[in-house]
């Protein structure tokens, strides 16, 4: 199993009350931008993924949100060449580029291949369609969201794979002369790992493509629903999908004392956290669910990592946020429906002693080939963000990864995506473990 | 008491869904971008003089999606065919809002397909003045709301979208909302050239816009005013983007003698 470390980079330095009174992240005027703290945090936040090389951790995972204090990473392949020169040795992932946003598939060939050469080819591409909001910033027409994707997605392993000069005439992208000099050191072209959270379209699209799928800290049974599904796909096309298909990443913050983990682990909800992301009518921009996604959406309780829920959608409708708010009083019930996350295994905080067991049940359900920590979110000193990794690091990836060995969790380098054949009419293995589900609680 | 039926048709090499009722001479009706609400009281009453041809939009539920169909103008070439294959250009339209747009662009592709226009708060030009409202960045509810000056007052409002919407409507929204930006995302609503082509067009053409509108300012209107060579702007006061529900018998009125003249 490859262990990986991952960071939104958020922007530390933004009121509180700025993002609960804008309702969400998406959207706070760029007046509060400080040049100053932003120019530290960019060199910090580089250091910091330097420093998770230099502790150990196999990959170190990067994004990019627009217009977003919640990410700092607006441009990730900027980011991701600087770590291809300042890093020796970690696989360097991105979770991933927004094709249909960016809308520039030869142009991202060319990033990209510079980026898998600069660090000789240790570049994991994956690729996203973008968040809703995005779609607002970009200009990008939802409604040919998916299609963007695909046909950039199949237009860039093409420019990487076929030789040139050639021309490209296809839906949404046209090029006159396709012959990038650049082309990746690895061949045929780098791994690829698509993250995703809700839609079970991407879910079929990777286990056809036979990409790994990394599960952005979705809720432990409906992920396991989501691994069968892909497993079922796969086995469509004639092969038995294992660890080395899944990646499963989730908050989480180690400190010294349960208290202080606690306390830290609060940021994660810092401003309402991953479900104010953005607010629904910019989380849900026309076209870009599918009618299956949206009634999923429509009807889900409690919200989701990057999404929406039904009572935030209600009270939308109602216009019920032009009533005057306590938003010590929000903050208050933001910390406190934590403790139901934490719960849930959405977020782990601890010490050692406690993290270890939770990340070991979370593994044996799941059973990812990769395992990747995403650190806090909020106004966290740097201190208590490094502190995080390195007990993550020296207290609790040495356990994982003998676990990971025990239970047998072969990781994509250890074992090909879709190498293990499955013949027509035998029934496929089980490729996630239910069975602690009801010990936690969570079924 | 309805008088009118829906059938599927097959024209334009797609299956189209028509709405069609009352008698009289023919009368094509081009809705907007939240889609056909249904047969209003606006409706009932022009039913008696002329026979209303809806056909419901192509992508928004009732009528397959046609996948080449990637503008407003494309859309209007879809309809033109249509028209031709069913032997009833010239013809007189009413368009409201996004189906204006879609009438604008027939009649400035080819200005002899309708005899008379009403183009109730048109999109398609972008405004001198102010802008066309983003309803792609409200939710559905409060893109609905915004469509009335005073949604509490307004008796067909409540009838069409009261109560709690059911997952078949807000499926239905959603249809309307993705098939719209597939074709008018960019340009916002607009197409640079329709002004420049619609130019010297003398279609009799009726601009109708209620004075209270949130989703077309009356920029869209000057707009076009100053397109069209044969053209007059009824404003119906207190109104807001649907005139036709909000001052029914001012709205009938008004189109009525136009369509009449």
């Amino acid at each position: 199993m490859k262990i990986g470390y991952f960071t939104e980079r958020p922007y530390r330095w933004l009121p509180e009350e700025v993002v609960l009174k804008n309702r969400a992240f998406f959207g706070v005027s760029n007046r509060y931008f400080d040049r100053d703290k932003a120019a530290d945090d960019y060199n910090y936040y580089l250091d910091e993924y330097c420093y998770a090389e230099e502790l150990g951790f196999d990959v170190v995972a990067l994004n990019e949100h627009h217009g977003n204090p919640f990410c700092m990473g607006s441009v990730m392949n900027v980011e991701a060449a600087v770590l291809a020169y300042r890093t020796k040795r970690v696989k360097i992932v991105l979770i991933g580029n927004p094709l249909p946003v960016i809308k520039h598939p030869l142009r991202m060939a060319e990033e990209l291949a510079e980026i898998d050469l600069i660090s000789r080819g240790r570049l994991i591409t994956g690729w996203v369609r973008g968040a809703g909001s995005e779609q607002f910033f970009n200009n990008a027409n939802p409604a040919y969201n998916r299609e963007y994707f695909n046909e950039a997605h199949d237009f860039i392993v093409q420019a990487w794979t076929r030789p040139g000069p050639w021309r490209y005439e296809g839906k949404h992208f046209h090029y006159r002369h396709v012959n990038p000099w650049a082309l990746p050191y690895q061949k045929p072209h780098p791994p690829m790992w698509i993250p995703g959270v809700i839609s079970p379209e991407t879910v079929k699209w990777c286990a056809e493509h036979r990409y790994p799928y990394i599960g952005l800290g979705t809720m432990l049974g409906p992920t396991c629903d989501l691994w069968d599904y892909y497993a079922d796909e796969a086995a469509k096309h004639g092969y038995q999908a294992g660890p080395e298909n899944f990646g499963y990443l989730i908050p989480t913050v180690v400190a010294d004392s349960q208290e202080k983990a606690d306390k830290i682990a609060e940021n994660f909800v810092y401003g309402g956290g991953q479900n104010a992301f953005s607010a629904p009518e910019f989380t849900m921009p026309p076209g870009y669910n599918s009618k299956s996604a949206i009634r999923a959406l429509a009807k889900q309780p409690t919200g989701s990592w990057l999404g929406v829920s039904g009572e935030k959608l209600t009270q939308q409708a109602r216009g019920g946020d032009e009533a005057p708010v306590d938003y010590a009083e929000v903050h208050r019930k933001l910390v406190a429906g934590l403790e139901k996350v934490k719960r849930n295994y959405q977020v782990i905080a601890g010490t050692p002693a406690t993290v270890t067991p939770k990340i070991k049940s979370i593994l044996k359900i799941l059973r990812p080939g990769v395992f990747i920590m995403f650190s806090v979110q909020g106004p966290v000193s740097n201190e208590e963000r490094m502190a995080s990794m390195r007990l993550f690091a020296q207290e609790v990836m040495p356990a994982l990864h003998d676990y990971a060995k025990e239970i047998d969790l072969p990781d994509p380098f250890q074992r090909t995506p879709g190498s293990v054949v499955l013949r027509a009419g035998v029934k496929r293995d089980a490729v996630a473990d239910r069975g602690p589900l009801t010990e936690l609680g969570l079924r | 008491m309805a008088n009118w039926t829906k059938d599927v048709i097959k024209a334009a090499n797609t299956e189209l869904s028509i709405v069609r009722g009352g008698s009289g001479k023919p009368l094509l009706i081009l809705h907007d971008e939240l889609g056909y609400p249904g047969w209003m009281a606006w409706n009932a009453w022009l039913a008696d003089r002329r026979e209303e041809i809806i056909p419901l939009q192509p992508g928004f539920g009732q009528s397959a999606r046609v996948d080449w169909v990637r503008s407003y103008r494309d859309l209007g070439g879809l309809y033109a065919q249509v028209l031709r294959e069913l032997n009833l250009a010239p013809i007189d339209v009413i368009g409201f809002s996004a189906g204006g747009f879609i009438a604008a662009e027939m009649a400035a592709a080819c200005p002899h397909v309708f005899s008379r226009m009403v183009l109730v708060a048109p999109m398609g030009i972008k405004p001198q003045d102010g802008e066309i409202l983003d309803f792609f960045e409200l939710t559905i509810r409060r893109h609905l709301r915004a469509t009335v000056a005073d949604p509490e007052n307004t008796p067909e409002f409540g009838r069409i979208y009261g109560g709690e919407m059911t997952p078949e409507q807000f499926e239905a929204f959603e249809d309307a909302r993705a098939e719209t930006a597939r074709l008018g995302w960019e340009p916002y609503m607009h197409n640079p050239s329709l002004p420049h082509l619609l130019y010297g067009v003398r279609t009799p053409t009726l601009l109708v816009w209620g004075t209270r509108d949130q989703v077309v300012p009356r920029g869209c209107i000057d707009g076009y005013r100053a397109a069209l060579a044969n053209c007059r702007v009824v404003e119906i006061d207190g109104a807001g983007h649907r005139p036709e529900i909000e001052r029914e018998a001012e709205f009938s009125r008004a189109v009525g003698g136009f369509l009449a003249e």
